[in-house]
């Protein structure tokens, strides 16, 4: 544990939430982006540290969540065909579509596999030659390096079995969205740290100075959390709007170079379509035309499912921090991890699924009575 | 799922023209893609997402990252089943016929 003692100490926390104490005069609203800090901020209470004039609201780095309840129909219509070998991150068996989820099609005998990495699913094709393996290829720029390689490695060994049914997003381009929309009240981001280790945060740049906002790119330990929120709090105070960096000790303004040459040559920026939200321009990554034979919606002539979210779930302006969990009539009770009705509660670095596992759908009497819930 | 969990590299080899490595997290040890931070050295920690090492780091980062991790319960990724060269078991064996093409710098 001689590694733990630094960031653990309660006196350091104390003396970060003092500080933005001393720093904030007017009322600020703070977005961070990244699923895991959402995760982080929940469970250790950090809003519930912070002076009354710094509120956190909640961004849609989740790219579970995010992704688009007719891409699931899409992924589910694939997965039930008999010649298919579907194979997911484990985070995507869970999500329902509009009839059950990729569990349930296991079980009624689809062949749907759990991969830690996409590389695995080249050894899965190149062991069932007479078989389509299909992979769900989604995520945020941190998962674009690993799926960039499984297209190029599928194509260099001319696997032809083997497609990628792409539904990858793109923080910067979300960013734009909730800062161009008239409800907006984001006035400060937290920036993504472990995004920033491929993409780097030069791609911030041009948005802090365009909306004049600051964007601290952090880590999601709560002492990073504390530090980033310090950081943007300073800025707003100065009238300052720059993209500073938090979490020096893990990333630099480049990221990682050689992955961002593999996924210039495989994807195209795309326009996508996010949960909850809608299409944001430009917003995402498809196969590059010379990848595009690796397509899995093409493949299996799956475009043209198109699915509603229900009426009345609010995920949409929650993942613009517009609003809460608790603004939802539907949050904890027949909206919950079981059955969720929408992009913020399917995982578990949604918003809603993170205030439901931490008790915040229960009233104080309920938290004392099962001492203390979190 | 975006957050990269931190191990030790413990063996590097090739396979099928990609550089590899046998990874330690904790008490778990995974294969991992090496090609994206080629110059990694047995010994070193990486931070490693869904099979492909992204970026170096000291072994105080890598130790305290993991805790952090670990206290989020943010490790599940290293649950998910190992695949063998057998595609899991079914099906018989393969390997590449021929070595890929080298990817960086070159064409498809």
């Amino acid at each position: 544990m001689k590694y733990m003692d630094e960031y653990r100490d309660g006196k350091v926390a104390a003396k970060l939430v003092d500080e933005i104490k001393r720093a904030q005069t007017k009322p600020w609203v703070i977005m961070e982006v990244c699923g895991g800090q959402t995760h982080s901020i929940v469970k250790n209470g950090i809003d519930y540290l912070l002076p009354r004039g710094v509120e956190l609201v909640h961004g849609p780095g989740c790219p579970v969540c995010v992704t688009p309840l007719e891409m699931i129909d899409k992924a589910h219509a694939i997965a039930r065909r008999p010649e298919v070998i579907f194979c997911s991150f484990g985070d995507m068996l869970r999500v329902p579509g509009s009839d059950g989820d990729l569990f349930s099609i296991k079980s009624r005998g689809g062949d749907v596999r759990v991969v830690y990495s996409p590389l695995d699913c080249m050894k899965i094709a190149r062991a069932n030659p007479d078989r389509q393996v299909v992979f769900f290829a989604i995520g945020f720029e941190t998962t674009a390096p690993a799926n960039a390689m499984l297209a190029w490695q599928a194509k260099a060994e001319g696997l032809t079995n083997i497609s990628l049914l792409v539904s990858h997003v793109l923080v910067p381009p979300a960013i734009e969205a909730i800062l161009s929309s008239p409800q907006n009240r984001v006035q400060g981001f937290l920036g993504p740290g472990h995004v920033c280790t491929v993409v780097g945060y030069e791609e911030y740049e041009p948005l802090a100075a365009r909306f004049h906002v600051p964007i601290v790119v952090t880590g999601f330990e709560p002492l990073d959390i504390l530090e980033g929120i310090l950081m943007v709090v300073r800025q707003l105070e100065s009238g300052r709007a720059e993209v500073e960096n938090q979490y020096s000790r893990v990333l630099t303004r480049d990221g990682n170079p050689v992955a961002q040459n593999l996924i210039a040559k495989v994807f195209a920026v795309s326009n996508r379509k996010w949960r909850g939200v809608g299409t944001i321009p430009h917003s995402g990554y498809e196969l590059a035309a010379e990848f595009r034979d690796l397509d899995a919606e093409s493949r299996f002539a799956v475009q043209a499912i198109d699915t509603a979210e229900p009426a009345i779930c609010i995920a949409g302006e929650i993942l613009q921090g517009i609003k809460k969990p608790h603004d939802c009539p539907a949050f904890g009770t027949e909206c919950n991890p079981q059955h969720p009705l929408g992009a913020t509660m399917v995982s578990a670095e949604g918003a809603c699924a993170a205030y439901y596992a931490y008790g915040r759908h229960l009233n104080e009497s309920q938290l004392v009575s099962i001492g203390g819930a979190a | 799922m975006c957050l990269a969990i931190p191990g030790k590299v413990v063996e590097t080899f090739a396979r099928g023209g990609m550089q590899m490595a046998r990874v330690q997290f904790g008490g778990v040890t995974r294969e991992a893609c090496l090609e994206y931070v080629p110059e990694t050295q047995v010994g070193e920690y990486v931070l490693v997402h869904v099979g492909f090492a992204l970026s170096r780091v000291d072994e105080a980062e890598a130790h305290r990252t993991y805790q952090a991790l670990m206290e989020l319960d943010q490790l599940g990724e290293l649950d998910a089943p190992e695949v063998d060269e057998a595609g899991g078991g079914e099906g018989p064996p393969g390997e590449p016929e021929a070595a890929p093409l080298k990817w960086r710098g070159g064409s498809s």
